[in-house]
């Protein structure tokens, strides 16, 4: 493990940190400007969290210690995944302790905890805040994992900084598979945080809303986590999301902070866009049913399973 | 060789030592101190010499001994090696949990005596010993029926009850219609040479025909003992049934023995696998899973949950058997361990936590007299242990890293994705595609689990008795704890059992992986390819929420202020408006409605105490059994003319048929 890699190690944790509140805020700008209303600032977020921070917790009589320890899972599980995922540069040395699959599973745990977290209070809400967000995961966790194993099958590895590197070298070739695993993945990636047309981040309508139902009763420093926790899965998403279908500008190994630098450059320009686009996005597009849902995520499981098939086949079968 | 070793002792006479305390029963056979209190201890104490000497025997090569019992021409033989060794620390490991459990479990003595009790456990747990250490097919049918008999009578006793009355038969007669499977699979294996030891077995030499057709009758008589799909629906009655320890060592050992046989068959008696017969095991494997999955989803009692997720386990585990097979009958040894160590080590998981699900469920059972989940809730705050030690084995059974249950679904994720290279057109196009089915499950399993936990544990208690709930005895905490334990240890440090499973592999496939390096570290290929630490991924997460614990603190501060539940600030919240078992699993019941044969009963609004109902049933009963059962019962009739009941009658049949032969032969 060489200096190099430490530093891109600590760069990628601490840029995630910190910008991910930043998305969030540029994404609500964008949202509020292309709906005609008074955009609100750009470092709301960062006000909110610093204000949650300060207040006194209140806490349902009924909580148990369960439900004071999800915000920190919840927190703990996003931090350790922007570790993993090559945002700035592919020298992580955290890749080699925790593969494609295990970032599966740090969502997967950190959403079979909000659930836990939502049921414990004993709300109408709680619960059934719980149960959509668990009929979601069940179907774009797998979704997730099929466009994981799309890209793993190109470049032979489940690492993921071995996974980007061998995307990189491939150059931009055409390929068909990796079209219907980007498709799939942006689907994924609105339903898993909460956007439209799955769920509105906006609503507080008791009858639509999946994210907003299951963290009613957190307050103070536990909602700012959460709140946190919410804005790096987002930035996670997107940078996995560049990492496989965008990798430009991603520093390679051995490089020094220079090449960072020009990564994170280049991080800052793709997040400018991607947000915009998705509060485009978000402005063109109506919300679901909850029961309309299931199908939209079916359709990216679909498409994510056609993405392999191709793959395969194109390949001749051979890996 | 450690045939002269103390390990090889104690595994021979562990089995005996549970026979002898099951006999002690005996003595005092109405003192539940004693039972209790003397014999599940010692019990475990054997459990423990057993898992122990077996750890010692796994790779340590083989040993084989010739018992003075037995018919005149074929003495019982005893064999231990790699597999059965794993099998049995399986099985010591989890008995001695589950004999400390019981120590504080069995309380009221109702039902069965505690003597009695105690013979049928212990002779369950030596008959599933005799079982893994049988060499020849008369011992191993002996103890699959000695484990057959002595488990239908633990099921059933609560025999007063009718419904368990009938559970107990419908069991007994699904183990019984596959030991005729296996008794027809060990006369084909022993191909003309009517010698019945597993060594003739594996000297003969099966066309390949045949091979499948042995193959396919040890897959029916396994697979009926294991729960594979459609031969699964007596777990579901037999469960609920049973005792919780009984549930637990049924669920995590005895469906294990079937794993084994069918292992032991495939891979060593009838010497390599084709990839057909492993074709097939994964597509039933798979659909077993997703079967298991989406019927536990929608169930309200919560053994029978836990009864249709141990058929999604075994789905999985038999997938991973396949994969293994198909790697093998296509030449890819290394793949082929991979995916058996896969296998391997997702038993000895769901072993370790559906026991301890299944303990829980009896502990809460004990504390609630409530089985059904529309009943429970909020119990994290009136039984603290066993709901953190359930949420341990809930989050590890989800597949969840880093607990046990990830490092398989990790490991037989890796196995799936080096499928590509099978040198078979189209099939190798169809198995990788078999992964998003097995993380479809997994996923589902995710969701039951935050059923299963949250409606037991979590919100507000549905009935005003759960209040006088009380935890777990010292017992049954120490057996708890020790069992969550365990799941958290092999998450950590998979390697550990992961190294010693290699003379398994090297046994049924003949490769080992590389798939574990040092300590902590599971890698698969080469450096680049995948590699994974359980251990410092751990230590990560928990390094992030100690520190933004701290740091809070710190900098902030803790306050902390308890006040009314707020719930968009409607005050008039009872806990009958949370989710109900029924409302969890309605999207599942919604989604996947052509697979359940469901019954709705809605109130017309007119009605004055309006009532809803919903049956949810399966289909395999109606589309398999219940034409089987018509058809015997037709056949039975027509037989049935034949008895008329007058004697007059019977000696006519014998004069007609005296003549007939006497018409033959002469």
């Amino acid at each position: 493990m060489t200096l190099s890699a430490l530093l891109t190690q600590a760069a990628a944790v601490v840029t995630a940190a910190a910008l991910a509140p930043l998305l969030v805020g540029w994404v609500n700008q964008c949202r509020a400007w292309l709906q005609n209303r008074t955009a609100p600032p750009l470092l709301l977020p960062y006000r909110t969290l610093r204000k949650l921070l300060h207040k006194d917790a209140v806490l349902a009589e009924s909580a148990s210690p369960l439900f004071r320890a999800v915000p920190y899972v919840v927190f703990g599980c996003m931090l350790v995944a922007a570790g993993i995922i090559p945002s700035l540069g592919t020298d992580l040395p955290a890749g080699r302790a925790a593969d494609a699959i295990a970032l599966v599973g740090l969502f997967a745990t950190a959403r079979m905890f909000m659930a836990l977290g939502a049921m414990d209070v004993g709300t109408a809400f709680g619960s059934l805040g719980a149960r959509r967000e668990m009929l979601i995961g069940f179907l774009a966790e797998p979704a997730l994992l099929m466009v994981l194993f799309n890209v793993a099958l190109i470049s032979g590895s489940t690492a993921m900084p071995v996974i980007v590197d061998r995307l990189v070298a491939q150059g931009f070739a055409v390929n068909p598979s990796l079209a219907f695993a980007a498709l799939a993945f942006v689907m994924v990636l609105l339903a898993e945080n909460a956007r439209l047309p799955i769920d509105n981040p906006a609503t507080h309508l008791e009858l639509t809303m999946i994210h907003e139902a299951m963290v009613l009763e957190y307050s103070a420093r536990h909602l700012a986590l959460i709140e946190w926790a919410a804005a790096l899965k987002l930035f996670n998403y997107a940078c996995l999301g560049f990492a496989f279908f965008l990798p430009l500008g991603l520093a390679s190994e051995d490089t020094g902070p220079t090449a960072l630098l020009l990564g994170a450059t280049w991080l800052a320009a793709k997040l400018l866009l991607a947000g915009a686009g998705l509060a485009l996005f978000e402005t063109l597009s109506a919300k679901l049913r909850v029961f309309r849902a299931p199908e939209f995520l079916a359709m990216a499981f679909m498409l994510a399973v056609l993405g392999l098939l191709t793959r395969l086949l194109f390949s001749g079968g051979v890996a | 060789m450690i045939c002269s070793d103390w390990a090889w002792v104690g595994v021979q006479v562990a089995p005996l030592a549970w026979l002898l305390l099951g006999l002690l029963g005996l003595l005092r056979v109405n003192s539940l101190r004693f039972v209790a209190h003397g014999l599940f201890p010692a019990g475990a104490v054997v459990g423990v010499i057993l898992a122990v000497c077996a750890w010692r025997a796994l790779g340590a090569g083989s040993c084989a001994t010739v018992l003075p019992l037995g018919l005149p021409d074929l003495p019982m033989h005893l064999r231990l090696d790699a597999l059965s060794a794993f099998f049995l620390l399986l099985l010591g490991s989890v008995a001695a949990a589950v004999s400390i459990f019981s120590a504080g479990y069995f309380r009221t003595g109702e039902g069965t005596a505690p003597g009695l009790l105690s013979l049928q456990y212990h002779l369950f747990l030596a008959a599933m010993a005799w079982v893994l250490l049988a060499d020849d097919a008369y011992a191993f049918m002996v103890a699959w029926e000695v484990m057959a008999l002595a488990s239908f009578f633990l099921v059933t006793s609560q025999h007063r009850v009718p419904e368990v009355r009938r559970a107990g038969f419908l069991y007994l007669l699904l183990a019984h219609l596959g030991a005729i499977g296996l008794l027809l699979c060990f006369g084909v294996m022993q191909g003309g040479s009517w010698q019945f030891t597993f060594d003739a077995m594996r000297a003969a030499h099966l066309t390949p025909g045949w091979a499948s057709v042995a193959f396919g009758l040890a897959l029916f008589g396994f697979g009926a003992k294991a729960g594979l799909v459609p031969l699964h629906a007596w777990l579901p009655e037999a469960h609920p049934a049973a005792p919780s320890p009984v549930s637990a060592l049924m669920s995590g050992v005895m469906l294990k023995t079937a794993v084994y046989g069918l292992l032991r068959v495939s891979f060593d008696l009838l010497g390599a696998p084709t990839w057909e017969w492993g074709a097939v095991l994964l597509a039933i494997g798979l659909f077993s899973a997703l079967f298991g999955v989406m019927f536990a989803a929608v169930q309200t009692d919560m053994k029978r949950l836990l009864a249709y997720s141990s058929i999604e386990n075994i789905g999985v585990i038999c997938a991973g058997i396949g994969l293994a097979m198909l790697f093998q009958g296509t030449g890819l040894h290394a793949f082929a361990a991979l995916a058996l160590a896969a296998a391997l080590f997702h038993c000895l998981n769901h072993a370790l936590f559906k026991s301890l699900l299944f303990l829980a469920t009896g502990s809460v059972l004990h504390a609630t007299h409530q089985r059904s989940l529309g009943k429970l809730g909020g119990l994290i705050r009136r039984m603290p242990w066993v709901a953190w030690t359930t949420l341990v084995a809930s989050l590890a059974i989800a597949g969840l890293p880093p607990l046990n249950g990830f490092v398989s679904e990790w490991l037989l994720l890796q196995a799936f994705l080096v499928s590509p290279a099978l040198p078979l057109p189209f099939v190798n196009m169809l198995v990788p595609v078999g992964a998003a089915l097995l993380v479809l499950a997994s996923a589902l399993a995710g969701y039951v689990m935050v059923k299963f936990y949250g409606v037991i544990f979590l919100g507000r208690m549905r009935e005003p008795q759960l209040e006088q709930a009380h935890d777990a005895g010292y017992f049954e905490r120490f057996a708890l704890v020790a069992l969550a334990l365990a799941c958290v240890g092999l998450g950590l440090l998979p390697s550990v059992l992961l190294g010693r499973l290699n003379a398994t592999l090297g046994l049924l496939v003949g490769s080992t992986t590389t798939a574990w390096g040092e300590l902590g570290w599971l890698r698969v290929g080469a450096a680049s390819h995948a590699s994974f630490s359980p251990l410092l991924f751990a230590i990560g997460i928990v390094a992030v929420m100690l520190g933004s614990f701290l740091a809070i603190r710190r900098v902030y501060h803790g306050r902390v202020a308890r006040g009314p539940v707020w719930d968009c600030g409607y005050p008039w919240q009872d806990a009958r408006m949370q989710d109900t078992a029924e409302g969890f699993g309605q999207p599942i019941r919604q989604i996947f409605e052509p697979l359940f044969r469901m019954q709705r009963h809605l109130p017309s609004p007119f009605d004055a105490a309006p009532r809803y109902q919903v049956t949810v049933e399966d289909r395999f009963w109606y589309l398999c059994y219940q034409p089987v059962v018509r058809w015997v019962d037709t056949v039975a009739r027509t037989v049935g003319r034949l008895q008329q009941g007058r004697i007059a009658i019977y000696l006519l049949y014998g004069f007609v048929t005296l003549v007939t032969l006497l018409v033959l032969v002469l």
